[in-house]
């Protein structure tokens, strides 16, 4: 495992960074955040960007994806967070493409993955309950009816859950975990109002399954969910790592060129040692979202690399994004100004799936103490 | 490849038959590493023996040419050797100044005549070189040194101080900065020169630090003659080499931070203070503190590798490199305070069987001069800004 990015990554990576900053960049997001379609994304974007094949690059090539491997996916959700690009990307390919691949039967598979990759589906994954993830947690919302399952449940924070076709419910019964395909009718669906004006939903299941839309259980309870939420996280560190980044580049450019007692104020040291820090901090967090993406693609144990990178970057984007609105001064709290976008982008990112006190708390238990 | 398998072989048989027993055993401090010299420090007799059979094969330096006292192996065949000293757990046969910052800086910047004369000396253990670079008014602002040279003809004659020469009680060479042209800017007029510390005029005075020990000491130059053959590239121009052999200094400072011992500070920690049913640290504070520590060694780790494999598929030395003096010096600082912690009045002692002679705490306080010597993290944060992030001058 090298951690170094191939020349065929640099070109998916630079070409990604092309067109989302052409046409799903920081404008369009504003735009966006003014005007909200109904469904909380630009249908057209998500067409242009499923026809560049992104939707199917973790995807493998027997469910009409591109067998690319997660570290590519990695990179694209990278350049997602660069740009604050809105899109289903996240709910649809990275959290149900992963959990679809870790614990769909092969029949679902089958039917869902090629449905992913080509982009024809919007498919979410609902699973926090209350105000935060804990997988440890979950209520026992699953009980045993006659052909199937009843499943009792609200879940929150469910991305694009007002536009989702089919959502992955993760819930427990008196055994384990269970997860259910269903579909938009199964459910029903209220927006919440985020921070970061992104599409989310509170997603309330009173249904009855059918053993057909069951996942498999052996692979829910096995190592397959757990896998799948760390190549979840991993995803979001990804795109954590991106947004971070271009927080602070964005910063640094500043201060080369806000002048204040005759002098650019990036030539106090007081600032100089803060930024050269914090690039620091950046440089350790893209070194442990690559080395993640990596083992992924390796089929290694991960351990608690998963949460290492969740929470590593989690801490150094809410440095990045204090320090950025701090170093900006006044200009940096005004809404006209970009950079308070990050901020909030920032935090339900590191709220999505577990904030940095609870993968810092996972990492350490992995790590035996 | 058949040709590599067939050094394997070769070198493992000559490693097993040369190898003495006794220097394939873990070594227990710094006594047991081997630095050479005209009055070797020795713990044992093997030593000696250990190291003049590697050196007659080159192999104290394996990677150097063959003139110069190595055996001008491939960077294949010296991973080879290494992994197969590994193997038996064989000792390295000789360490020292000359083999990891003279030698780079002379095979570099050296003439031919330098390089055939210091060299060899070094590849077989016969000189123990030291560095005269700082000075008490000279430290972070290094390029302000003032110790003076002045040119005698077919000589310069040295007056002044330098400052944590660190072994130089023990050096019989030292590659020293001094000043040969006051007229410049401060780093013009510097220049590289050896000399011979057994040269009438030189004195030592060790310095003893917090930590109990004196690696490091007081060099006072009193009339001492470097011949002018001895000078390392240009006359004037030294800053050159002094910055290039920073960088060398840095890079290894900045191994410190990474963990070497097979158990974490945090499963040493859940075994001294316990768990709880869930395997979790009693001690809650302490318990993510050090979850920090662990996550950013981690983290750090991973960025020395991405560093090396990115240099390795020729994209250069990226800018992540310039972090790691700073970076590794604060963590290793941070994973000593962690051991006071964890270990409480146990790391406290100093001295007694009890307390292994103060190993921790000495450990702890000699840790606190990592982020100072070789460049302050201060200044290398400077460095960042100025040269990585374009920030400017004040």
């Amino acid at each position: 495992m090298t951690l170094v990015l191939n020349e065929e990554e640099i070109m998916l990576r630079d070409s990604a960074a092309g067109f989302l900053a052409e046409s799903a960049n920081v404008s369009a997001f504003r735009a966006h955040r003014d005007n909200p379609t109904a469904s909380g994304f630009d249908r057209a974007l998500w067409e242009s960007i499923a026809e560049m094949g992104w939707c199917g690059i973790a995807i493998d090539e027997q469910y009409g994806g591109l067998s690319y491997g997660f570290t590519g996916l990695g990179l694209v959700l990278e350049q997602m967070g660069k740009h604050l690009s809105v899109s289903p990307f996240n709910s649809t390919v990275l959290m149900a493409g992963s959990l679809l691949e870790q614990c769909g039967t092969e029949a679902q598979k089958q039917e869902w993955l090629p449905k992913i990759a080509s982009g024809e589906v919007v498919m979410t994954l609902a699973i926090q309950e209350g105000t935060f993830f804990d997988l440890d947690q979950l209520s026992q919302s699953v009980t045993t009816a006659p052909d199937g399952f009843t499943v009792q449940v609200e879940k929150r924070q469910v991305l694009d859950a007002i536009a989702a076709d089919a959502f992955l419910v993760v819930g427990r019964d008196s055994d384990g975990f269970q997860g259910f395909i269903m579909s938009a009718a199964d459910v029903s669906v209220q927006a919440q109002s985020m921070v970061d004006a992104r599409s989310s939903g509170t997603v309330v299941v009173n249904t009855t399954c059918g053993k057909d839309a069951q996942l498999n259980p052996a692979a829910m309870n096995g190592k397959g969910l757990t896998r799948a939420l760390d190549q979840i996280h991993i995803g979001l560190a990804a795109e954590l790592l991106g947004l971070s980044t271009e927080a602070f580049e964005r910063t640094v450019a500043y201060l080369r060129e806000r002048k204040q007692f005759g002098k650019v104020i990036g030539s106090f040291q007081g600032l100089q040692h803060r930024a050269a820090d914090l690039f620091a901090e950046l440089e350790l967090c893209r070194s442990i979202v690559l080395q993640a993406l990596r083992a992924v693609d390796s089929g290694d144990e991960l351990g608690g690399l998963a949460s290492a990178a969740k929470a590593k970057v989690a801490q150094i984007s809410q440095r990045a994004t204090n320090e950025g609105i701090q170093m900006h001064g006044g200009i940096g709290m005004t809404d006209e100004y970009d950079i308070g976008f990050f901020i909030k982008r920032a935090r339900v990112l590191e709220h999505t799936l577990g904030d940095f006190h609870y993968h810092l708390d996972r990492f350490a238990v992995k790590g035996g103490y | 490849m058949t040709d590599l398998s067939s050094f394997r072989e070769e070198t493992r048989d000559w490693l097993q038959a040369n190898c003495p027993e006794s220097m394939r055993t873990p070594i227990r401090g710094f006594e047991d590493i081997y630095n050479g010299g005209r009055k070797p420090e020795i713990s044992h007799p093997d030593q000696v023996v250990w190291c003049e059979r590697m050196a007659s094969r080159g192999w104290t330096v394996p990677e150097w040419p063959v003139a110069y006292g190595g055996a001008g192996l491939s960077k294949a065949e010296v991973k080879v050797l290494r992994e197969e000293m590994a193997l038996i757990g064989a000792r390295s046969p000789l360490d020292s100044f000359g083999i990891s910052m003279l030698g780079p800086a002379l095979l570099h910047f050296g003439n031919e005549s330098q390089k055939l004369e210091h060299l060899p000396p070094i590849a077989r253990g016969e000189i123990r070189w030291c560095q005269g670079y700082s000075e008490p008014n000279a430290g972070s602002d290094l390029a302000s040194l003032a110790t003076k040279a002045e040119d005698k003809g077919d000589h310069y004659l040295i007056n002044g101080q330098k400052i944590w020469t660190s072994y130089a009680d023990k050096a019989d060479w030292i590659f020293c900065l001094v000043r040969t042209d006051n007229s410049g800017s401060k780093h013009e007029g510097i220049s590289f020169v050896l000399f011979d510390m057994a040269s009438p005029g030189v004195t030592v005075k060790p310095i003893k630090l917090i930590s109990g020990s004196s690696p490091f000491c007081e060099t006072f130059f009193d009339n001492a003659t470097a011949l002018k053959k001895n000078v390392v590239g240009e006359v004037g121009k030294g800053w050159t080499i002094a910055k290039y052999l920073l960088t060398h200094e840095r890079e290894m400072i900045s191994a410190f931070g990474t963990s070497t011992s097979k158990k974490t500070i945090g499963q040493r920690a859940a075994q001294v203070l316990g768990t709880d049913a869930s395997g979790r640290l009693r001690a809650g504070t302490l318990r993510s503190v050090i979850a920090q520590y662990q996550l950013d060694t981690q983290a750090f780790t991973a960025t020395m590798e991405r560093v090396k494999d990115e240099a390795k598929a020729g994209q250069g030395l990226g800018p992540a490199s310039s972090i790691f003096k700073y970076y590794g010096t604060e963590l290793n600082k941070r994973r000593n305070e962690l051991v006071l912690s964890v270990e409480g009045e146990q790391a406290l002692g100093w001295d007694g069987d009890e307390y292994r002679g103060g190993e921790m705490a000495r450990a702890w306080l000699r840790s606190k001069g990592n982020s100072i010597e070789g460049g302050t993290s201060e200044v290398q944060l400077n460095i960042v800004a100025k040269r990585v992030l374009g920030l400017p001058d004040a």
